[in-house]
């Protein structure tokens, strides 16, 4: 017999992680929008917020929301600094130097976090009870509803920001063609220094939900895998595709782990959106939603 | 020097001093260093000697076709595992062993390179990072291949007409003849037809198309050749341990080897092994001297934290740094050095 309980637990499970992996997968798809880099140290990212947000809170003492903002301005320092340092001397290479240099980057990022705040897991802890909301069958973590309306919230924004403001036309207009913005009088380097802030700015954001739920520590780069399933279902430059293929992946993985954990003995969760990326890959792998160049040769 | 005849222009050796420079590089790896040296620095250079065949077959892909492969670490386990189960099950000589590690990995190796001929750059980088983790978990998830516990195979040591090879100066042996094998092999492929085919493909895909190159059979060709040389990696190192592990084979020994190749220099054979050679060491470099100097500046505890870190840092940071300031990697700065020295004390 179905259990439908158990099926709409993995659902909902999968639809609020989903928005979650959402979240990270923004910051993804800012910097490939703008920029045409792809960018494999997103995890670290991530993980590298979430360092920074809890020295400040443990060592520093600061209260949780001096922390959070401090993170936020780390992140947008540290996405202009990159920018002006290394991303910048690439423009024009081989699309493997770009790939190369985020990879080199994410090692160093790894390195760099444990080394300075130690290899110990730390708790972040925000002030939302832990206690799961019960909806008949339904058991949600607020965790997890907080981090699904972070996503929400900063898809609605960067929605906004690109249909309607000049910064946001300017930035669509530099992805479209490089060479025709800057005839148009657009500083393109400067929005490529911006889209990288954005990125720090999600992935702070990012940083401060996934290391509530998961813990602060080297570990919490591993989410950065997920982003690569997520971006290629949705569309690698598709802010809706972001969401629409967060969830898929979040509902996919969760009904997967659900249904075939218990014959092969766990481990689904970070193999099925693969292979359904792989199939994307094959059928579609513009994506959901995204620009449909891709060149076949 | 003019090149007259395509003769020349082919030729293995350029110049004439290039046969007494390999001959007394031969002698040297041979004979001088095997006497001199202590077995723990031979086992550092069998390890060097297996990332060398590596990091060749990698560049064969990378360096001179252009495509990408955040794969090759899996590939190795596939290579590992298929001549583990070969030795186990049936008891299979090495030769065996290592044949069907390579063709196996080979066969792996194109399948994953299937989706390189409707995607290329940064599709193909994600597509093979999911036939990495797929491989990884496939691996790790299936009795049949893994053979159970912790998804370890013990396999014999290999045997050479009933002569066992067992202690690290025998493996040095062993695996030199590997090395110069894969050396010879790589020059000779990328001088060929094959190679120049891959070039093509590298600098100008369209226009190697127009040319009459069959571009889906040879970026296939490619990935199988690198996949084979990865799987022949994989086998070595199995053979070198004794006992194949996927733990030896994940994520992050595909990213040390795209690291070997970009810091040696892409679409370069010498290139390949000063990468080979300085990614192996760094990790050891960091070991000895944390541990002979770190003392004096930090607690026992922080140099156990110290270490990996390091090793990471040091080696993202140069992946960036060659990528922003010397694309062609050591290898060029090998080039400026001797051109610099050929007519020294001139200018130019």
């Amino acid at each position: 017999m179905f259990d439908w309980q158990f099926f709409v637990l993995l659902m909902s499970n999968g639809i609020l992680i989903g928005l979650m992996y959402s979240l990270i997968a923004l910051g993804f798809v800012l910097v490939y929008k703008a920029t045409d880099a792809i960018n494999f140290a997103q995890g670290e990212f991530v993980m590298i917020a979430g360092f920074v947000v809890v020295a400040f809170l443990f060592t520093y003492h600061m209260p949780l929301w001096v922390s959070i903002v401090a993170g936020l301005v780390a992140m947008v320092a540290f996405g202009f600094g990159l920018e002006r340092v290394v991303l910048r001397k690439l423009i024009g290479r081989p699309i493997i130097a770009v790939v190369m240099a985020t990879i080199g980057l994410a090692a160093v990022l790894r390195g760099l976090g444990p080394l300075t705040w130690g290899a110990d897991t730390k708790n972040l802890a925000l002030p939302i009870s832990d206690e799961p909301f019960i909806l008949g069958p339904l058991f949600v973590p607020p965790i997890q509803i907080l981090g699904a309306a972070v996503s929400l919230a900063f898809l609605a924004i960067f929605g906004w920001f690109f249909l309607k403001s000049r910064k946001g036309i300017a930035m669509r207009a530099v992805a479209d063609s490089q060479q025709v913005a800057m005839a148009m009088g657009i500083n393109v380097e400067r929005y490529f220094a911006l889209a990288w802030a954005m990125t720090g700015v999600v992935s702070a954001l990012g940083g401060v939900v996934w290391g509530s739920l998961l813990g602060v520590d080297v570990h919490l780069a591993l989410v950065g895998f997920k982003v690569f399933p997520v971006v290629i279902l949705g569309g690698l430059d598709s802010i809706p595709g972001a969401i629409l293929g967060g969830l898929i992946v979040g509902i996919v993985e969760n009904v997967a782990a659900g249904y075939i954990d218990p014959y092969v003995g766990g481990g689904t969760k970070d193999f099925a959106p693969y292979v359904l990326m792989i199939a994307a890959l094959m059928v579609r792998p513009y994506g959901i939603f995204g620009k449909r160049i891709i060149e076949r040769v | 020097m003019l090149k007259t005849t395509y003769e020349a222009d082919m030729a293995l050796y350029p110049l004439p001093i290039a046969r007494w420079t390999v001959a007394a590089i031969a002698v040297l790896f041979f004979v001088v260093l095997p006497l001199v040296l202590h077995e723990y620095y031979l086992s550092i250079i069998n390890l060097v000697s297996i990332a060398c065949i590596g990091a060749l077959g990698l560049n064969i892909l990378v360096g001179y076709t252009g495509q990408i492969s955040v794969g090759h670490g899996a590939f190795m386990s596939v290579g590992a595992y298929t001549a583990a189960n070969f030795a186990v099950r049936m008891g299979a000589p090495w030769p065996v062993n290592l044949i069907a590690g390579g063709l196996m990995a080979a066969l792996v190796g194109a399948i994953v390179g299937i989706p390189s001929l409707r995607i290329k750059g940064l599709y193909l980088a994600i597509a093979t990072l999911a036939g990495q983790l797929i491989i990884e978990w496939t691996i790790n998830h299936v009795t049949f291949i893994s053979g159970g516990v912790q998804a370890s195979i013990e396999v014999p040591r290999p045997e050479i007409f009933g002569f066992r090879i067992a202690s690290q100066t025998e493996m040095y042996f062993f695996l030199l003849g590997f090395v110069v094998l894969a050396v010879v092999g790589t020059m000779n492929l990328v001088r060929s037809r094959i190679g120049r085919a891959f070039v093509a493909i590298r600098d100008q895909d369209i226009a190697a198309e127009i040319i009459g190159i069959n571009i889906f059979r040879y970026k296939l060709l490619a990935f199988a050749i690198s996949s084979f040389y990865a799987g022949i990696t994989g086998v070595l190192y199995t053979y070198y341990l004794g006992v194949a592990n996927y733990e030896q084979f994940q994520i992050n020994v595909s990213i040390d080897y795209l690291a070997m190749i970009i810091i040696g220099g892409l679409g370069s054979v010498l290139g390949s092994i000063f990468g080979a050679i300085f990614v192996t060491l760094l990790p050891i470099v960091i070991r000895l001297s944390m541990e002979s100097f770190g003392g004096y500046l930090f607690s026992d505890a922080a140099i156990l934290n110290i270490i990996p870190n390091m090793r990471l840092i040091l080696f993202g940071g140069l992946i960036i740094i060659f990528l922003v300031a010397e694309p062609e990697g050591l290898n060029r700065l090998w080039r400026n050095i001797r051109s610099y020295f050929r007519v020294w004390p001139f200018a130019y």
